[in-house]
């Protein structure tokens, strides 16, 4: 073994040097010329930053577009899901309190149009994203309590639907945070 | 729904038209043929210099693994200590506290092993200093271990009568400055375009659209995400692992950390086609790793989509019922694609929660972690599954009558008892370690300890018990993945996963080596009519079937108390 200890030694030397400082220093350079820099990507309100496009916040309002129920409350400062598994008892009982509460914010929905996305919680508790259904579902009540009508909420929904990669590759999805500043630049608008 | 079947079939596609051409290449790159990659070679003979090593010296198979020992234990300590102190080095900008002795062990070995189990939270347990020095280091260097420990099996059936089979130090520098370390620079910049962080900036906080004041974990998350996947590794810089939308901003990174895990391991299957010259045996092999990753793969998906039939009774919609611990971006088949691929292979990254899956998911998952060699993690995959072919051969061997050799080599008694303990050491860990777990738990859950065991399950009935099943599988198949309601982070279990973790990474390597290195010292038997073929579908099937009879036999009543128990009982 003293034989191979030196070696060991030195070599793991040399890879810390490599592989820790000169690769991590390469990538930081080069992420430079990436959108955001390499610190991630924000989106700027009435030129404020008011978050990043990759982190869902937490709309609470019932005039916004709200996410998907978070483990961790859309609190980046961690990340997390509710690990619960399909048959635990109390966790099913969470889910249709969720369907419940849904229910009473949004009058008049088909109780059966409701993606179960807007009933679960994400996996990692920052979902940026809904389907087009889970954010088209809302628009009804969103609709009445800005007193914008229906339709033209409806387009503004399609149009920030993202499209699956090169058309073909993957889900649908619309990035709520996006949606609700047009849907402040809307009132700006009409003011 | 379409657009998500028909991406994971491209995903697959195109990993499968990139794993050829890159078998081929480190087929060379060992063999010491001519690539594009030889402008490195000034660079390589700088580390040695450096290292003092010599890299031509040839070593017997006992001197790869006293080398392979001897680094993985300063490692060890370095890690071990590294973890405990990093509140007082440098790179802390969200000042995280140091680690507890137990889990600084824990994840020390877990991360030396290649198992990457986390008992801890990315954000709040380490430091961008431990993350990088620590981890990520571990991440390249346990990778290019195992696959240095596979060249010397593969060297091992390419030599006629030999007792040295190359050097270890050339094998391992080579894993790292000829593949990992380029395609991890490849992928981490593919990443940083796509909106992971790269810089060394800490927490930020926000003003949110609603006047909340939140924060945001940010650090240079690329370069780690990127071996991570390559080196099957699967440790992530978040707590949510991949599915955080910095560590998986979107489908297409979707795409390239599902190529970038499996990539290596199909690769070095053909690669050692490439390498001995016997392309069809490496197509046999491929075909049988294959058929096990569909036997996974489809019931995983068929119970994915159809989802939960306890939420489609809520009266919802009933398409993607299976949303909870899942991603809108990535959507339920490419979630269920991503479980399975995880877990065949070793990385045990995620994109999703594992304890909120399917019953039927969870079954495969275990099962998939039981077998490990279905491609199975870099090197340590192929060197599963060389186990198998040795017992496939043995009791072919007895079956038709004839003696039993491999690559001209005669497989004798001592082979056959080194390969038999590998074989049944898998079995033993987890489900004596298990049953340890479940005995703690059902006699002693009020026991004095600073977390009681009653607290440890985060779901009741079956699924508990899948939860620990769940957890000492990954570690004894230095997967990684967890069902994260299980509280792992005590002293339970980060001693007892940390010692699983060490006896099922090194006994699984030097078996295989050990049988490879004593084998290529026999008299060299050249290929007769009585041979037995070991390059065709019969055997191949024959290997399947030692397979499944082996995890299936030994596992089978532990997944009947778990996962199964819980999907019958679903209404």
């Amino acid at each position: 073994m003293k034989k191979y200890l030196l070696p060991s030694l030195r070599l793991t030397a040399v890879l810390l040097v490599l592989l820790c400082i000169l690769y991590p220093l390469f990538i930081a350079a080069v992420a430079k010329l990436a959108p955001g820099g390499g610190d991630g990507v924000t989106v700027s309100y009435k030129g404020k930053v008011v978050g990043y496009e990759n982190i869902g916040q937490g709309f609470k309002s019932d005039k916004y577009f709200q996410p998907r129920p978070s483990a961790v409350g859309y609190n980046a400062a961690g990340s997390g899901a509710s690990n619960k598994g399909p048959t635990n008892p109390d966790y099913l009982k969470s889910v249709q309190a969720a369907i419940d509460t849904f229910m009473v914010h949004n009058p008049g929905v088909n109780k059966a149009d409701i993606p179960a996305e807007l009933v679960t919680a994400s996996g990692s508790g920052l979902d940026p994203d809904l389907s087009p259904e889970g954010a088209k579902i809302q628009v009804k009540r969103v609709a009445a309590l800005r007193h914008i009508s229906e339709q033209d909420l409806m387009k503004l929904v399609e149009e920030h639907t993202e499209k699956p990669l090169l058309g073909i590759l993957g889900p649908e999805k619309v990035n709520v945070l996006k949606l609700n500043i047009a849907l402040d630049e809307i009132k700006e608008l009409s003011k | 729904m379409n657009t998500e079947i028909t991406g994971i079939i491209v995903t697959y596609g195109i990993t499968l038209l990139l794993a050829i051409p890159l078998g081929k290449y480190i087929a060379k790159v060992f063999a010491g043929e001519k690539v594009w990659t030889d402008f490195l070679k000034p660079f390589e003979r700088l580390i040695y210099r450096l290292s003092g090593i010599d890299p031509t010296e040839e070593m017997s198979w006992k001197g790869h693994m006293k080398a392979m020992l001897t680094i993985s234990s300063l490692w060890l300590v370095y890690a071990f200590f590294a973890l405990i102190f990093q509140d007082k080095l440098p790179l802390n900008p969200d000042r995280n506290p140091g680690q507890t002795p137990d889990l600084a062990f824990n994840t020390a070995i877990s991360f030396l092993v290649n198992c990457n189990v986390q008992d801890y939270s990315g954000e709040t347990g380490v430091t961008y200093f431990t993350q990088l020095f620590v981890l990520m280091f571990l991440h390249f260097a346990s990778a290019a271990s195992a696959i240095a420990a596979m060249m010397v099996v593969y060297k091992g059936m390419k030599e006629k009568s030999v007792t040295t089979l190359g050097n270890f130090w050339d094998f391992f520098v080579k894993s790292i400055t000829r593949f990992l370390l380029p395609g991890a620079v490849l992928v981490a910049i593919i990443l940083a375009f796509n909106g992971t962080p790269a810089s060394y900036k800490g927490k930020d906080t926000v003003i949110t659209m609603q006047g909340d004041t939140t924060q945001v974990s940010r650090g240079p998350a690329a370069v780690m995400i990127a071996i991570k996947h390559l080196g099957t590794n699967g440790g992530g810089w978040f707590g949510a692992n991949s599915a955080h939308p910095f560590e998986c901003p979107n489908y297409l990174t979707y795409m390239l950390e599902m190529i970038a895990q499996v990539v290596i391991p199909i690769a070095l299957v053909f690669a050692l086609g490439f390498y001995l010259k016997k392309k069809k045996l490496a197509y046999v092999i491929f075909g049988v790793m294959t058929i096990g990753m569909f036997m996974f793969l489809i019931p995983t998906l068929q119970a994915e989509i159809h989802g939960n039939p306890a939420i489609a009774h809520m009266g919802i919609s009933p398409t993607n019922t299976a949303m909870e611990g899942k991603e809108v971006r990535f959507g339920v088949p490419a979630t269920a694609y991503w479980s399975t691929v995880t877990t065949i292979i070793s990385t045990g990254s995620a994109n999703g929660a594992h304890d909120s899956y399917m019953p039927m998911t969870t079954a495969m998952q275990l099962m998939a972690m039981m077998v490990n060699c279905f491609y199975g993690g870099c090197g340590a995959g192929f060197l599963n599954y060389y186990i198998f072919i040795i017992i496939a051969v043995f009791i072919s061997g007895l079956m038709v009558g004839r003696t039993p050799e491999f690559m001209g080599h005669k497989v004798e008694a001592k082979e056959m008892k080194i390969a038999s303990i590998a074989a049944l050491l898998h079995p033993f860990l987890i489900l004596s370690f298990t049953a340890l777990a479940s005995y703690v738990l059902v006699y002693h859950p009020d026991i004095h300890w600073a977390f009681q065991p009653k607290n440890w399950l985060g779901n009741p009935g079956y699924h508990g018990f899948s939860e620990m099943l769940y957890q000492n599988t990954s570690v004894a198949a230095n997967n990684g993945s967890a069902m994260g309601g299980l509280t792992a982070n005590n002293m339970f279990w980060n001693v007892t996963t940390g010692v699983i973790l060490l006896i099922s990474r090194f006994i699984p390597i030097i078996a295989p080596v050990a049988i490879a290195g004593i084998m290529a010292q026999k008299k060299y038997i050249p290929e007769s009519a009585g041979t037995l073929k070991t390059d065709t579908g019969t055997f191949g099937l024959m290997t399947l079937a030692v397979i499944l009879i082996i995890a299936a036999l030994a596992f089978f009543p532990s997944l009947t108390l778990g996962p199964l128990a819980e999907l019958f009982n679903m209404k």
